[in-house]
């Protein structure tokens, strides 16, 4: 419905005040006149008049700010449904690259997700009065810049795509690794943000990469009941509860993989997918198929060179090549210095180290992260491999 | 159609620009026509070593903000938005820096009496 209505307007604000001014009227009129036929068009279009008219009164007062209307003519006032490219035009606005990261994320969840701005702030664990001014700010740069409210042109598709995926990665993200029973609104990110990769994939049926977002999110949600136990403790994949993973989740995720990789040269988030599905699919830990997932892992490093992508490939070398192969690979991104501060760095050494049998070393390398990490939960896995090494 | 201030930001002095850059800053306004937006003027800044600055009352020799690349002109840019805008910016010559596109709030042009 905001979607519809910033069509009209083309301005972010007006269309959040005449939505809720719809929804006010709604609230008097129906219990007096009865409910229309359909609920959602008649909101619609009250939005739509309501914007209209605040946009008239605006124009005139502010005749050198002229705000653009959507080209193209008259609407069909009665009985407009949302079009579908209406979301879509809304998640590329809010995610376009010309956004910082954080802006990106807080107007999604915001706009299209319709979260309200005390619990945007509630998820990345910040006051409201910031995330309101965040949000403030990153409205008026789309008004004031002239960000367009449109569905990119194909030649910039993928690269705009791209950013509103990670988006929605940084989103579930975000959800996955507060641990449960910490933060209800932190937990219902990970919902919000397969809801948006299912829109996604629905709106955009051709593009691979969103499917394989989507494969991606759906392993991992397959599979989250089972990363803690009955405390709250964190477990490894080789000591998860396999039976219960959600199954049918993973089905699905795999369908997606399957007619991605069939329709041409796999992306970063189908590659991930695959992996995720490979893991997901193999009956025990010692089962996985892991010089299938090495390669994938070469694949995706050749793709998406990223330090991190490098560290994940060092695990699976050491379950192929034994866990010296591991530990020099590890060794030679350390050296690079680009993850001096990221955790998993330090415990995947540690783990590597211990698995050779030299515990001094361990114990020193989960001590650097422990000191890295912010999250009670995580804290109290390391802690206790540590203990167990002294 | 929407305005911008396009700054170009450059760590290669202007007289030390080779001249294929030379002619694609020459050639850019046709260019930037071609694709549907308008240079509306331009301006080519002297090296920074050649600034004045003055904060309050004090003057200093040199630019007002030190940065590692000078702002070695700006010029104004018609486009129908930001993408478009980006798209067209874009292809300003750079050898070793970038550019910065801003929003105006307005463009007036003052003419002696």
């Amino acid at each position: 419905m905001l979607a519809a209505t910033v069509r009209v307007t083309r301005d972010l604000d007006l269309a959040e005040e005449a939505v809720q001014d719809a929804y006010e009227r709604a609230l008097r009129t129906w219990p007096r006149d009865g409910v229309p036929d359909r609920p959602a068009a008649w909101l619609v279009t009250v939005a739509k008049r309501t914007a209209l008219n605040l946009l008239r009164r605006r124009r005139t007062l502010e005749a050198k700010l002229p705000l653009l209307v959507e080209r193209g003519g008259e609407e069909d006032e009665e009985g407009d449904e949302l079009f579908p490219d209406d979301r879509l035009r809304l998640i590329f606005i809010c995610c376009h690259p010309a956004l910082g990261r954080r802006a990106q994320v807080a107007l999604t969840l915001r706009l299209v997700c319709g979260v309200v701005t005390p619990d945007v702030a509630q998820a990345f664990l910040v006051s409201e009065p910031t995330m309101a001014a965040r949000l403030t700010r990153a409205k008026r740069k789309i008004a004031t810049a002239r960000i367009p409210f449109a569905v990119p042109a194909a030649e910039e598709l993928p690269a705009r795509l791209d950013a509103a995926l990670a988006v929605i990665h940084l989103l579930y993200a975000t959800g996955h690794t507060a641990p449960s029973g910490e933060s209800l609104v932190r937990d219902e990110l990970t919902g919000r943000a397969l809801d948006l990769a299912r829109m996604l994939v629905a709106l955009l049926p051709g593009e691979r990469e969103a499917a394989g977002l989507l494969a991606l999110l759906l392993v991992h949600e397959a599979r989250r009941p089972s990363r803690t136990d009955a405390e709250g403790r964190f477990l490894r994949l080789a000591e998860q509860d396999r039976r219960a993973w959600d199954q049918a989740l993973i089905a699905q995720a795999d369908a997606l993989i399957v007619g991605a990789l069939e329709a041409g040269p796999p992306g970063r988030f189908v590659l991930q997918a695959a992996i995720a599905a490979l893991h997901a699919e193999a009956p025990s830990y010692d089962a996985t198929d892991w010089p299938q997932i090495l390669a994938l892992y070469g694949e995706l490093l050749r793709v998406w060179p990223s330090p991190v992508v490098a560290l994940n490939r060092a695990v699976a070398l050491a379950e192929v090549q034994g866990p010296a192969a591991g530990l020099a690979a590890v060794e030679a991104l350390e050296e690079d210095g680009r993850l001096a501060g990221y955790r998993y760095l330090h415990s995947t050494k540690a783990d590597l180290l211990q698995r050779l049998d030299r515990p001094t070393e361990a114990a020193a390398a989960y001590r650097e992260a422990l000191e890295l990490s912010g999250n009670a939960a995580e804290q109290e896995f390391l802690g206790e491999r540590l203990r167990a090494l002294t | 159609m929407a305005r911008y201030a396009v700054l170009i930001f450059e760590k290669v002095p202007p007289e030390q620009l080779p001249p294929e850059v030379m002619r694609g800053h020459m050639e850019l306004p046709d260019r930037i026509a071609e694709r549907g937006g308008r240079v509306l003027a331009g301006l080519a800044l002297e090296p920074e070593a050649t600034a004045t600055s003055i904060r309050g009352d004090v003057l200093t020799d040199g630019p007002f903000i030190e940065t590692k690349e000078a702002l070695g002109g700006i010029y104004l840019l018609e486009a129908r938005d930001l993408d478009h805008a980006l798209a067209l910016a874009g292809m300003t010559p750079i050898v070793d820096g970038g550019v910065e596109v801003r929003p105006l709030i307005d463009f007036a042009v003052l003419e002696a009496p």
